[in-house]
């Protein structure tokens, strides 16, 4: 029963409810980051695991203490305040343990700092009243939502690199009109799971 | 109310202090500390990453000269000054380097669409590296620049523009790491010194009369330069005019004689920033 809870937790967020494609957070990286292959699936990758690490921070200290405290209304500070500290204190880790890591990852960390997707995840986590596991299952989802955003997307952008624009839509346009295009795909997963 | 507000303030704060002390801890005990020496030569640096010294980078550059696997003299932008500096901090001779003073891109091609005719029709890749391939471009002159934009391309200041067919670069953007020289395939792209004041907009090595036949405003070998010069800088060699920066006074004599124009004066490349000036 639970597993099944899961899953479904899981599709949902990968494909139902995709953070980039379905609720136009994260579109920063999405568009700057998304030109080469192992770009977008750096950022990709770092974005799962900030996003796994600030819900496993957030989670506890929503329940355990703005809740007790009755400061649930902080919790837009409270949590930009955590990500942050959290993004660093993995950064000097990383640094420390695996340079190779940091130093494939680190042009991305401190970009992710300030992603709205990564405060999106740990929001709407309490938002729709999930326990901690379900909450870590939903960021994991919502982590490989945005890496499958963003391989997907950097496929397309290749593609579109090769063919003949007209000079008014070269560059940015073209690329918002690409994305508008795979969001309403992702529409198509409407009502499949959540 | 007030009660409320102290609450909010008092969680608020410390959260924040305690992950401000979560920091301080994780830095005392996990920092990595950077090399001092490499922090040092890392400032010397012009840190455009241009890539010019054959490094990722100026950090890996420094990385490099620090750990010795890399002389001191490869800084290209930052010529001279920057070998002196760097020398200091290791504590080594000061050597000479390839580019002693700061350089700046200079593209020895002036055949406009208008002045230079084509030989063919070339619709395949863009890409001057994979023109030059076929029979050596479209264009009726073989030295001159094609006009696709590889140096355009590498140019990490984005002090090079493809106008009327051929590329231009912009002296107060370019850094001169050379990264342009480096990729075009007719090299017409050279360095010259910062403060030079004449440039030779040709690249054609032909005789003057097929060179004119290819190009309106190439160089035709005439010599009239050569001869005119007060200081004996030009010389004409393969039906060339090559100046030498280190006796060129900028006089203009020879950009006045020049009948077929194809030797100017910097500000003619750069004319529009005197342009702005008398318009500001």
């Amino acid at each position: 029963m639970d597993f099944q809870k899961f899953v479904i937790i899981l599709m949902s967020s990968v494909l139902v409810n995709n953070y980039v494609l379905r609720q136009f957070l994260g579109i920063c990286p999405f568009l700057g980051v998304s030109k080469k292959l192992n770009q977008a699936t750096g950022m990709g990758i770092s974005v799962t695991l900030v996003m796994l690490m600030a819900t496993a921070a957030t989670w506890p200290i929503y329940t355990y203490v703005l809740v007790r405290f009755e400061l649930e209304y902080m919790r837009t500070i409270v949590f930009i305040l955590i990500i942050a500290a959290l993004v660093q204190f993995t950064e000097i880790v990383l640094k420390k343990f695996i340079p190779a890591l940091h130093k494939s990852l680190g042009v991305y960390l401190p970009l992710i700092t300030t992603n709205c997707a990564v405060l999106g995840v740990t929001i709407n986590n309490i938002n729709d009243g999930y326990n901690f596991v379900e909450s870590m299952v939903s960021s994991l989802g919502c982590g490989l939502g945005f890496l499958l955003a963003m391989v997907l997307f950097c496929g397309i952008r290749s593609y579109i690199d090769d063919k003949v624009i007209p000079e008014s839509l070269r560059g940015l346009p073209v690329t918002l009109i690409a994305a508008s295009f795979v969001s309403l795909a992702f529409f198509g997963f409407n009502g499949i799971v959540g | 109310m007030i009660i409320d507000i102290v609450t909010a303030l008092l969680v608020v704060a410390v959260i924040g202090l305690a992950a401000s002390i979560l920091l301080v801890l994780a830095s005392h005990f996990f920092g990595v500390k950077e090399d001092e020496t490499y922090t040092k030569v890392r400032a010397c640096l012009p840190g455009a990453n241009c890539g010019a010294c054959g490094y990722a980078g100026c950090d890996g550059y420094a990385k490099a000269i620090v750990e010795g696997k890399a002389k001191a003299n490869l800084c290209i932008p930052g010529a001279m000054d920057v070998v002196e500096q760097i020398s200091e901090v290791l504590g080594i001779e000061v050597e000479e380097p390839d580019v002693k003073e700061p350089s700046v891109a200079v593209v020895h091609c002036n055949g406009t669409c208008e002045a230079a005719p084509r030989k063919a029709e070339y619709s395949g890749v863009s890409n001057c590296r994979a023109v030059a391939l076929l029979y050596g471009g479209p264009n009726a002159c073989n030295f001159g620049c094609l006009g696709c934009g590889d140096c355009a391309e590498v140019c990490i200041a984005d002090a090079i523009c493809i106008q009327d067919g051929i590329a231009h670069v912009d002296s107060r953007a370019c850094i001169g790491c050379g990264m342009c020289a480096k990729i075009c395939p007719k090299n017409v792209i050279t360095l010259k010194p910062r403060d030079s004041k004449t440039v030779v907009l040709c690249n054609n090595k032909e005789k003057g009369a097929v060179a004119r036949k290819n190009c309106t405003n190439a160089c035709i070998g005439c010599k009239k330069c050569e001869l005119n010069c007060p200081e004996k800088a030009i010389t004409v060699m393969n039906n060339l005019a090559i100046i030498d920066y280190d006796k060129c006074v900028g006089c203009d004599i020879c950009v006045n004689n020049c009948p077929t124009h194809c030797i100017k004066n910097v500000d003619y490349i750069t004319g529009y920033v005197k342009y702005e000036e008398q318009n500001a």
